[in-house]
C-alpha cells in the first residue's frame, strides 16, 4: 500500500501566543513551531501499515516553521520520501488554500491512502482534511483511531470514534483520505543520531505551490487574549479552621449537604 | 524496525573494549561484584554481570528488551568496584541503551518526553527558553547576561535546568548569585541561550542528542571570554570534565563545591551567623564516587559556626545514590514497577539514623528527591534538606526563606 501523509506545523504553545498589531491574527513571527500532534499520529499509523503489509510512505508538508526537521525526523522513523511545498506568498490564509496546495503535491503520487491529522490545534474545526478530499475527488472518513488492511485488496478497516466513545469498524474502499485522531500506538521515539543521519542522507524534494491564495470564507473581526481567571483562594489558619472553611465551600457549591 | 542480530552482542562489547572507556568488557570474569554492589541489582532481571554474559554469548536480544536496561541510575558503584576495571556506568550501560534504541526498542515514555524537551527547548523540564531567567526576578544583585552583553569574566556560571526553572532550586540559584557577588568574582551567565550540557542524555545512551548539545554549547562557549565554567549540577560537571573533551571541546570546569572550597579564606570572614544544625552530607555520585572529591563540601560545611557535621554509615565512596542519575530522575515509576525501590527513600532513613537534623546536598536533583522522600517516609518534621549553598548563604546573611 502506498501511503501519503500530510503533516502541518503549528505554533508551539510553550510560548505565550501574542496577537499581531493588526488585531486579527496571531503574531507568528514571535512563535516557535512544532509538528501538529494528530499529524504525528497519522505518520505513525502510516509507518505501522507499511511495517505490517509493505508499501511506501511519502510525507508531504508546506514549507513553514521547523518543517525540515519534521521531515527528516519522519525519514529517520522510516518514511521513504519527503516532499516540501514551497510558497512564494507565505502560509495559506485559509484551509481551502492549504488543501489546494497539498492536493497539487499529493495527486501525482497516486497514493492508495492519504492520512492526515483530523484537526490541528490552530484549526480545531478540522476543515483541512475534507477540503483536501474534495480537491482530490476522494472519499473522506475522519476521527479515526486505528487502521488495518482489509482481507481483500483495495480496502482498509478503520476504527472510527463517535460521541460517547462509541467505536465503529468501517470498511473504506481505496483510494481514500482518512482524518487520524490517534494511531494504533503512540508515535515512536527515534534516537537523535538517526535524525542526524537522515539529515545527511535523506532526499527532500521540493515543489512550488501553484494554487493562489483564496480569501477565507469567514474573516476574523477581532482576537482577544483570554482574560486571567480569578486567583485561587489560599486558606490559612489552624487545621480545624481550614477544614471548616473547606466544608463551607463544598456545601455552598452544593457538593455536600 | 531494525532487528537485533545475534552476533551484535559480542561485536558491541569488542567495540567498547577498543574505546577508552575503562578495560574491555570481554575481560569480565563473572565474579558478580557489580550485581551485588548495584543498589538496584536485586530487582534487575538481568543485573550488570548477566548483561555482559548474555551479550558476550551473542545473545543480545534479551538484554536489549529487558526492563533492567532502563534501571541503571548511573551511581558508579559497579564501575568503582569492578576488579577488572570495566567502566560499566559510562561505557557498557549507555552503549547497550543506544543499541536498544537503534534497534527500535522504545525507552520508557517519561524519558522520551525528557529527550524531546532537551532537543526542542534545551532543558529537561520542557520550559520555554525565554523563561530561563525567571529565577533572577527580585534578585538584589546584578546578573550579567553574557549572551546579550559579552565581556571577559572569571566565571561563566552554567545555572542549570532545575536551578533556572524549578521553584525550590531557584532559591539556591539566587543564593549562589549573592555568594559569587559577595566574593567579588566577575561572573556572568548565558541567560536564555543556556542549554543543558546533556549528561543524562549521554548516560542514557542518547548519543546523537548529546552530540547535538555538545555542538550547540561549544558554539555558545566559544563566543565568550571566561576563566572557567562553574556548575551547580554534578552531572554537568562530569559531562564537561570528561565527555566534552572526547569531542575536542575542552573547557576548565568546576563543580561549585570545588570552586567555593578554593575560596575558603575569602569566605571565612564573610561567614558570620551561626547555623545551629546537626548536618550530614550526602556525597553525590559524579563529584563523589566518580571523581573522588569528598573533602571540599565538608570543608565548606565545617566553615559554618554552629554546624556539627556527622557522617552517615554509608559515606564517601560507599555513599548510596539518590536514584536520580542516568535518567533515573524520570524513571521512579519504571523502577518501582519492576521491583526496584526509590533509593532516595532509603537514603533519608540513613540520614535520620545518623542523628542529623539536616541533610546537606550539592546536586539540584537531590533537593526535590530527598524532600519528597522525607515526606513519604514520615521524616519531614525531623529532617530538613538543604543545599550547601543555602547553609552558606544563611551564615553569610544572604539567604532567603526556602520555599517548600
Amino acid at each position: 500500500m502506498n501511503i501519503a501523509v500530510v503533516v502541518r506545523q503549528v505554533p508551539d504553545l510553550i510560548e505565550p501566543l501574542e496577537i499581531a498589531p493588526c488585531g486579527t491574527a496571531i503574531d507568528l513571527d514571535a512563535a516557535s513551531f512544532i509538528l501538529n500532534e494528530s499529524d504525528d499520529h497519522a505518520l505513525e499509523q502510516a509507518l505501522l501499515l507499511k511495517e505490517a503489509g509493505g508499501g511506501t510512505v511519502t510525507v508531504v508538508a508546506l514549507d513553514s516553521g521547523d518543517v525540515d526537521n519534521t521531515l527528516y525526523t519522519a525519514a529517520a522513523k522510516g518514511a521513504d520520501a519527503l516532499i516540501k511545498i514551497s510558497q512564494q506568498d507565505h502560509a495559506p490564509r485559509s484551509p481551502r488554500t492549504a488543501a489546494a496546495r497539498y492536493a497539487e503535491a499529493v495527486k501525482p503520487l497516486g497514493a492508495d491512502l492519504v492520512l492526515v491529522g483530523v484537526q490541528a490545534h490552530d484549526e480545531l474545526d478540522g476543515a483541512l482534511p475534507p477540503f483536501l478530499a474534495a480537491a482530490m475527488g476522494l472519499p473522506y472518513v475522519g476521527v479515526i483511531r486505528g487502521v488495518r488492511a482489509a482481507t481483500e485488496t483495495g480496502a482498509v478497516i478503520v476504527c472510527k470514534e463517535f460521541p460517547g466513545a462509541v467505536m465503529a469498524q468501517v470498511r473504506v474502499k481505496l483510494p481514500a483520505i482518512l482524518g487520524i485522531l490517534g494511531a494504533d500506538q503512540p508515535p515512536r521515539y527515534v534516537p537523535v543520531s538517526r535524525i542526524r543521519a537522515a539529515m545527511k542522507s535523506a532526499q527532500l524534494s521540493e515543489c512550488e505551490a501553484a494554487a493562489p491564495q483564496r480569501e477565507p470564507l469567514v474573516s476574523v473581526v477581532r482576537l482577544v487574549p483570554p482574560a486571567p481567571a480569578a486567583r485561587a483562594e489560599m486558606l490559612s489558619g489552624s487545621e480545624a479552621e481550614v477544614a471548616a472553611r473547606i466544608a463551607d465551600i463544598l456545601s455552598a457549591k452544593g457538593l455536600v449537604k | 524496525m531494525t532487528t537485533v542480530e545475534s552476533h551484535d552482542g559480542k561485536r558491541l562489547l569488542e567495540q567498547l573494549g577498543a574505546s577508552d572507556y575503562g578495560k574491555p568488557p570481554l575481560g569480565c570474569m563473572q565474579c558478580g561484584l557489580c550485581a551485588a554492589t548495584c543498589p538496584l541489582g536485586p530487582a534487575m532481571e538481568l543485573p550488570p554481570r548477566k548483561l555482559i554474559l548474555y551479550a558476550a554469548a551473542g545473545n543480545l536480544e534479551p538484554v536489549l528488551s529487558s526492563p533492567a536496561l532502563w534501571m541503571c541510575v548511573a551511581c558508579y558503584a559497579c564501575s568503582k568496584r569492578c576488579p577488572r576495571g570495566i567502566e560499566l556506568t559510562e561505557g557498557l550501560w549507555p552503549a547497550l541503551r543506544d543499541a536498544a534504541m537503534q534497534a527500535g526498542i522504545q525507552p520508557p515514555a517519561e524519558l522520551q518526553e525528557t529527550f524531546q524537551n532537551v532537543l526542542k527547548y534545551g532543558n529537561v523540564l520542557g520550559k520555554s527558553p525565554r523563561q530561563r531567567l525567571d529565577w533572577t526576578k527580585g534578585l538584589d544583585v546584578r546578573v550579567l547576561d553574557l549572551s546579550r552583553e559579552p565581556r571577559p569574566v572569571d566565571v561563566l556560571w552554567l545555572v542549570g535546568c532545575y536551578p533556572s526553572y524549578y521553584p525550590r532550586n531557584q532559591v539556591v540559584a539566587r543564593a549562589f548569585a549573592r555568594i559569587l557577588t559577595e566574593l567579588g568574582v566577575s561572573w556572568g551567565i548565558l541567560g536564555a541561550r543556556e542549554r543543558s550540557p546533556g549528561e543524562c542524555d549521554r548516560m542514557f545512551g542518547e548519543e546523537g542528542l548529546f552530540e547535538t548539545l555538545v555542538e550547540q554549547n561549544r558554539e555558545l562557549f566559544d563566543k565568550q571570554d571566561f576563566g572557567k565554567l562553574v556548575v551547580l549540577d554534578p552531572h554537568a560537571f562530569r559531562a564537561l570534565q570528561s565527555f566534552y573533551p572526547r569531542f575536542g571541546a575542552w573547557y576548565p570546569v568546576q563543580h561549585y563545591t570545588m570552586f567555593l572550597a578554593e575560596h575558603l579564606e575569602q569566605l571565612r570572614p564573610l561567614i558570620v551567623r551561626p547555623v545551629e544544625a546537626v548536618v550530614t552530607y550526602h556525597d553525590n555520585c559524579c563529584v563523589g564516587r566518580r571523581c573522588g572529591c569528598y573533602d571540599p563540601p565538608r570543608e565548606l560545611l565545617q566553615l559554618i559556626p554552629g554546624v556539627k557535621l556527622v557522617e552517615m554509615a554509608r559515606n564517601r565512596d560507599d555513599s548510596l545514590c539518590c536514584g536520580g542519575g542516568g535518567g533515573g530522575m524520570w524513571l521512579d515509576a519504571h523502577i518501582v514497577a519492576h521491583g526496584g525501590q526509590r533509593l532516595s527513600d532509603e537514603r533519608v532513613r540513613q540520614a535520620a539514623a545518623s542523628g542529623a537534623d539536616t541533610l546537606a546536598v550539592s546536586c539540584p536533583y537531590e533537593l526535590s528527591r530527598f524532600e519528597d522522600a522525607a515526606k513519604v517516609t514520615g521524616l519531614e518534621e525531623r529532617l530538613k534538606v538543604r543545599d550547601i549553598i543555602e547553609l552558606l548563604a544563611e551564615s553569610m546573611e544572604l539567604g532567603e526563606r526556602s520555599v517548600s
